[in-house]
């Protein structure tokens, strides 16, 4: 019984692997970053402006949500008066449980226009940004709470006793030994931010392009495969398997990173 | 006293981290307070009783609401007594350093990380072509099942080993076996926690769209077997948003079911798991 996690995520592996495989037999890896364009029913499969899209957007997301989600951390632990601290946790944990779905259409219906206010069409790789940075927020801040909880408090004392300010305390003390739990929150947020759907499907525009600014619409793997898997066929089915192993490839790399930094954490 | 200088970084960080703190509880309220807003509109007794017509325009979401709640049965109809299985292996029959322990622990970790498009064309590849089930109820809840089986099995096990040891040993003494402990002792005690674990997964699986759009598909007629195609609520808020023009109304309609959904359930969890917690210092 307890072996059924382990065989699903074999068996992931292998299906996708082998729904790739009628397009990997007939086409060279390299051809899926050198092709012309995506145009998968004319036997061109260039994946690279996807995986492009997917890239900029999540780190887009990360670097914008990350310093977000530790300083709201820091405010619930070292700021806010205990009653707003518990207030405040509470709207991070009912963001974290709002449907991806919704983050898009309030994405779509009330972001996009106001960015087309600016540079349209509205629909771009920054109205992306911004709906998974707040998406991806509440990992950040639930993983820097409970690393800011597990600081010894007389770390705290000891910099009480010298009388170091506020500021200092937590620039000098508390970040510094929290380094590691913050840098898995930022791990763990490009992973969500790398296999999110829903919502960067809706908001960033979906047209296959390398992005030249931020205001440029731009498709990601993810929504390339929600777009097209339901009327794929054939090889182009299979192309779009392949860009979901090269998904699973990606994920598993920032899986093995955020146990390589806590292996790191349990030796110091 | 600090120097002059560290008193102005001082109070400049304190502007700079409560403006975070703002602009996060402001993005939340502008969110909430929008599908409100364009939710409230439309929503009466009839929008949750009739069928949608017109494309979602008009009408409502019954057979919608009927497909939503049997996929997330299915889902945990499978999710349950697997996860419970693979829960009381990790919690009762291996340690935390066992090579088995580890190998079922590092997979749950990766199954938990996949994305969800990736589950979906896994369950695309395995049940709906594979097994012939098409696209159908019972292939989207069992695709859900196979995502949500790590939130579950993880919320489990933890409820498993918060029970305390003494129940386990009083248990031996009176020479209960394994299997009765299990039943009559271990699984009643750690029932807050499975229950929260439960409730977690019913909201995952809720949430989810992009696994379900190619393994359930996009039928929003009223199911009338298991191996019949119907959309959940959030793929037809997608839908309606996106390829449907003007069912913007709808769309927030349905997104504040489910968002009501959702807030009830997570509330219950989070008074059992509070419950659960002072049970635990109690015992």
């Amino acid at each position: 019984m307890g072996l059924v996690s382990t065989a699903i995520v074999l068996l992931i592996a292998v299906f996708v692997a082998r729904e790739s495989f009628p397009l990997l037999r007939s086409v060279s890896p390299v051809r899926l970053f050198t092709d012309s364009a995506w145009n998968p029913l004319e036997g061109a499969y260039n994946m690279a402006p996807m995986l492009m899209g997917t890239l900029v957007v999540s780190a887009g997301a990360v670097l914008l949500s990350a310093p977000l989600g530790i300083a709201s951390a820091i405010f619930c632990n070292f700021y806010a008066p205990p009653s707003v601290a518990r207030g405040y946790r509470a709207v991070i944990e009912l963001l974290a449980g709002i449907p991806s779905v919704v983050y898009g259409l309030w994405g779509l219906m009330v972001v996009v226009p106001w960015l087309a206010r600016f540079e349209p069409p509205g629909v771009s790789v920054l109205a992306g940004i911004l709906i998974l940075a707040l998406m991806i927020l509440p990992t950040m801040v639930m993983v820097a709470d409970a690393t800011f909880a597990r600081i010894p408090s007389e770390y705290f004392q000891g910099a009480a006793a010298l009388g170091l300010s506020r500021w200092t305390t937590v620039r000098t003390i508390a970040i510094p030994s929290a380094r590691r739990g913050l840098l898995t929150g930022a791990l763990l947020q490009t992973g969500r931010a790398v296999g999110e759907t829903m919502a960067v499907l809706m908001v960033c525009g979906n047209v296959v392009q390398i992005p030249k600014s931020l205001a440029d619409p731009v498709r990601t793997l993810t929504a390339n495969i929600a777009l097209e898997m339901a009327y794929a066929m054939g090889v182009h089915r299979a192309a779009l398997f392949t860009s979901g192993l090269l998904l699973l490839v990606m994920i598993l790399v920032i899986i093995a990173c955020a146990e390589l930094v806590n292996r790191e954490r349990s030796n110091a | 006293m600090p120097e002059p200088r560290a008193r102005v970084m001082d109070r400049l960080s304190a502007i700079l981290i409560w403006s975070v703190a703002g602009l996060v509880a402001a993005s939340f309220v502008w969110l909430v307070g929008n599908v409100l807003q364009h939710g409230l509109a439309q929503l009466s007794f009839e929008f949750v009783t009739a069928s949608p017509e017109d494309a979602g325009r008009g009408g409502g979401i019954a057979p919608i609401i009927v497909s939503t709640l049997i996929i997330v049965a299915i889902c945990m109809a499978v999710t349950v007594p697997v996860g419970l299985g693979t829960a009381i292996l990790l919690a009762e029959f291996l340690s935390g350093s066992s090579r088995l322990g580890r190998l079922v622990r590092r997979s749950l970790d990766v199954l938990a990380s996949v994305p969800s498009v990736v589950f979906g064309l896994f369950g695309n590849a395995v049940f709906c072509q594979m097994l012939g089930m098409g696209f159908s109820l019972l292939s989207g809840g069992l695709t859900l099942a196979c995502m949500v089986l790590p939130f579950f099995i993880r919320t489990a096990e933890e409820g498993l080993r918060a029970v305390p040891k003494d129940y386990r040993m009083a248990a031996a003494s009176l020479g209960l076996s394994h299997t009765g402990t299990l039943a009559h002792i271990l699984i009643p005690a750690a029932m807050p926690g499975l229950l929260a674990g439960f409730i977690l997964s019913v909201s995952r699986s809720l949430a989810e769209t992009a696994a379900l759009i190619f393994t359930s598909g996009y039928v929003d007629r009223m199911p009338s077997s298991l191996l019949e195609s119907g959309r959940t609520l959030s793929v037809h808020i997608y839908d309606l948003s996106m390829n449907v023009s003007g069912g913007d109304g709808m769309a927030y309609s349905s997104a504040l079911v489910l968002m009501v959904m959702l807030i009830v359930l997570n509330r219950i969890a989070m008074w059992l798991s509070r419950k659960w917690s002072t049970q635990r210092v109690v015992a």
